[in-house]
């Protein structure tokens, strides 16, 4: 049992701290980046890309590197700490995700290679009106014509969808079942917004818009779906301890700053009790969220699931906590566009509702409370 | 980063859980589990069928008893010794008096009470608190002034636990009030049976007799029984402290607990909001178990983890929101507190568990206020970790 990083994690932790810290050093450079389209930095994309970030989790006969969960997670929470625009979860982790895990092996190779050189941007169009976070998809349908295949449907939201070059979409399958299928973005009808946590999102229409599904034709996915739900929810768990680290960190550092009645904030214990008790629920959080994350390495679905339930819901409420505080400690200026808790706070929140909310984990998890007696943390290989 | 314990650790938990759960008499570890209170003798002799096997006392110097162990180690002995329901070492004895004599005391001293310390043949008692000395310790009252060679001790403790059945009281005095408050206090070893030296009950709010007055008028107490230097005291009641802080997080106790009010009322399970709650609950007493982990973990390079200091103030209010849960449960059942008492209910009546449920809530306040108040925790943490 260990919960420390081995020389070369402490690497990658340096290395991409130093990537996305130059990148966004300073709070308005990100500010700028996410008001001009595409909500992310092209540049720094590639920079990842050169690092091998975009390849991290793929197998390297598949163009990627061959790193682990941890490995992963390290990324993810680098990304949290800068709330770097950067869709590494979307693209990579998820839509990048599924290729790995369905696709045929000349698929993983042409998508991923080029995902991975940062030559193809990747969307994962999954979520739909109406459905909530579930593995299957019903708003889309998917229809057989001999070896071809089209989808008729409506996505919606669909992270980074409108500049995203492919789309990874589920579809109904005609005998049930949930498939997936790679789409040309050129080749459907897509129409871009802003999201309030800085980044872009589409509302993406089929029309009989033609598909290749990803791997065998007609199988039903769904199982791997909420397979790359688990690993997404444990990864934005990541993301959330990295962003609720510097939120907490810029809070105390306005505390012992700011002067009000001659005297600075710290010197109020009604407001330092408060930032005690951000630094509890985020270590708590960041406890279950480092486990589930070695958890992944067991590669045992169910223990997986029931990790990233946990992981999630912690992460929630933790999320919450912290920045529903971050901006009342702070006062009016945390409400400003132009500092930073703010967009902490939006990334959090947008974070928190990506693959479920603490609720939706903790309906999983109360309907299992039965089936044991008490919970064993080192009970996982 | 690595979830598995090491195949040494395995089997040396596997070495505890078998001792626990088989050395120690069931019928104790029933009572432990179910929250029923001990008798003296019940905890005396559990701690000596622990010491009798080199377990009371593993994080003592090896030399004065102590095994050596990790703190991973450490940590996997105090969780199955409480999953198992075994009365835990008398923290008196284990976790305050002894560490500090072990660390400050004279050879001499060490001699004559450290293995009677650890067999528990010495029940110790601690004087810290005052009626004006409550977190506020440094501001204690009660004198010690030389007569000879010996301390003449004057005042009042209170708070003390189980002093009723005290042998020997750890006591702090204010040896030199001409100085700044805390260099001027120092550990005095008492003799409870000396002239001079009363214990009055105090009853608390659930009805039980845990704690009491401890007054001290011109008792006579030998030079020799002076720990350490005079104006050592503050120094002692700081690491003292900082032992208890580690090992106050009870979270293997609330898992046994929280486990044994699932099997108490598995009906209530059905219900969605009964069932988020225990979720909740068990969510969160993993996250804890967690972070004691990591906290011991880290520690083994030396410093303790900045961490640490969430164990008391969240282990604390969860061991309380258990109890408060199993209240619930029991509904109007908890209202009978004086129904166990009735002989043998013959299948008829109230469950016998419900009779506990509502005075150990109301017991359990307790865990919040004591071992530096999570007021007081909040405190540290904002200042010594956030730097505000």
């Amino acid at each position: 049992m260990d919960f420390s990083y081995d020389d070369e994690q402490d690497a990658l932790r340096d290395a991409v701290r130093g990537l996305l810290g130059k990148a966004y050093s300073d709070f308005e450079q990100r500010r700028q980046t996410t008001k001009a389209d595409p909500g992310f930095s092209e540049e720094v994309w590639s920079q990842m890309a050169e690092m091998g970030l975009l390849g991290l989790p793929f197998a390297e006969e598949d163009g990627g590197v061959g790193a682990g969960p941890v490995e992963v997670a390290i990324v993810c929470q680098e990304i949290g700490r800068v709330i770097a625009p950067e869709p590494f979860l979307h693209a990579v982790v998820l839509a990048g995700g599924l290729v790995q895990a369905c696709g045929t092996p000349d698929q993983r190779q042409e998508v991923l290679g080029a995902l991975a050189s940062g030559e193809r941007l990747l969307a994962l169009a999954h979520d739909e009106p109406g459905s909530r976070w579930a593995p299957t998809a019903s708003a889309v349908t998917a229809t057989q014509d001999g070896d071809s295949w089209t989808l008729t449907g409506t996505k919606e939201p669909v992270v980074q969808g409108a500049r995203a070059d492919q789309l990874v979409v589920s579809a109904k399958l005609p005998d049930g079942g949930t498939g997936l299928f790679l789409v040309d973005g050129e080749a459907c009808e897509r129409t871009g917004y802003p999201t309030y946590d800085g980044g872009r999102a589409a509302r993406v229409r089929f029309d009989a818009t033609p598909a290749t599904p990803l791997g065998e034709p007609g199988r039903d996915l769904a199982g791997s779906i909420a397979t790359i739900q688990d690993l997404g929810r444990i990864m934005a768990a990541n993301t959330a301890i990295g962003a609720m680290e510097v939120a907490l960190r810029t809070t105390c550092g306005y505390l012992t700053s700011r002067k009000q009645f001659g005297v600075t904030l710290n010197t109020f214990q009604a407001l330092t009790f408060r930032a005690a008790d951000m630094y509890v629920s985020l270590e708590l959080a960041t406890s279950v969220v480092q486990w589930a994350t070695m958890v992944l390495s067991s590669g045992d679905p169910a223990r997986v699931h029931d990790a990233a339930a946990r992981a999630g819901l912690q992460a929630s409420r933790a999320a919450r906590h912290v920045g529903q505080e971050a901006i009342q400690l702070h006062g009016g200026i945390g409400m400003t566009a132009e500092y930073s808790v703010g967009s902490y706070t939006a990334v959090l929140t947008a974070l928190d509702h990506l693959l479920g909310d603490g609720d939706h984990h903790l309906v999983t998890l109360a309907d299992a409370v039965a089936e044991h007696d008490a919970i064993d943390p080192l009970a996982v290989g | 980063m690595q979830l598995a314990l090491s195949p040494e650790d395995q089997a040396f938990r596997a070495e505890m859980r078998e001792f626990f759960t088989t050395k120690v008499p069931e019928e104790i570890r029933t009572k432990v589990l179910e929250g029923r209170e001990l008798t003296k003798e019940e905890i005396a002799s559990s701690m000596k069928l622990l010491d009798d096997h080199d377990l009371a006392v593993p994080h003592w110097p090896e030399e004065w008893g102590g095994r050596g162990w990790t703190e991973l180690q450490k940590h996997l002995y105090h969780e199955e010794m409480q999953a198992a329901g075994c009365p835990v070492p008398l923290a008196f004895n284990a976790s305050m008096i002894g560490p500090v004599i072990a660390h400050f005391g004279s050879q001499e001293m060490k001699e004559r009470f450290l293995p009677k310390t650890k067999s528990c043949e010495i029940w110790w008692s601690q004087g810290f608190s005052e009626p004006d000395a409550g977190s506020d310790l440094a501001s204690l009252r009660t004198s010690a002034v030389r007569d000879g060679d010996d301390w003449i001790v004057n005042g009042q403790k209170t708070w003390t636990t189980l002093g009723q059945h005290g042998d020997w009281i750890f006591t702090l005095v204010r040896t030199d009030p001409e100085v700044k408050k805390q260099a001027g206090i120092s550990m005095l070893l008492i003799d409870m049976r000396s002239p001079g030296l009363t214990v009055r009950p105090i009853e608390l709010i659930d009805g039980g007799h845990e704690v009491n007055e401890v007054w001290f008028e011109d008792v006579r107490v030998p030079g020799e029984n002076l720990v350490g230097e005079p104006g050592q005291g503050w120094t002692m009641a700081k690491f003292l402290l900082g032992n208890e802080r580690v090992g106050v997080a009870p979270v293997g106790a609330t898992k046994a607990a929280l486990a044994r009010a699932k099997k108490l009322a598995p009906e209530r399970l059905s219900e969605p909001l009964v069932a988020a709650r225990v979720a909740e609950l068990e969510n969160e007493l993993l996250a804890l178990e967690l972070t004691a982990l990591r906290v011991v973990a880290h520690s083994a390079d030396g410093e303790p983890h900045p961490a640490s200091s969430v164990l008391k103030l969240k282990g604390t209010e969860l061991q309380q929101a258990v109890s408060e849960l199993l209240v619930d449960l029991a509904g109007p059942g908890s209202l009978a507190s004086g129904a166990g008492a009735l002989e043998g209910d013959g299948g008829e009546g109230l469950p016998d568990w419900t009779s506990r449920v509502a005075p150990t809530y109301l017991n359990f306040r307790k865990a919040s206020i004591y071992g530096g108040s999570n007021e007081v925790q909040r405190q540290i943490i904002s200042r010594t970790i956030l730097g505000l």
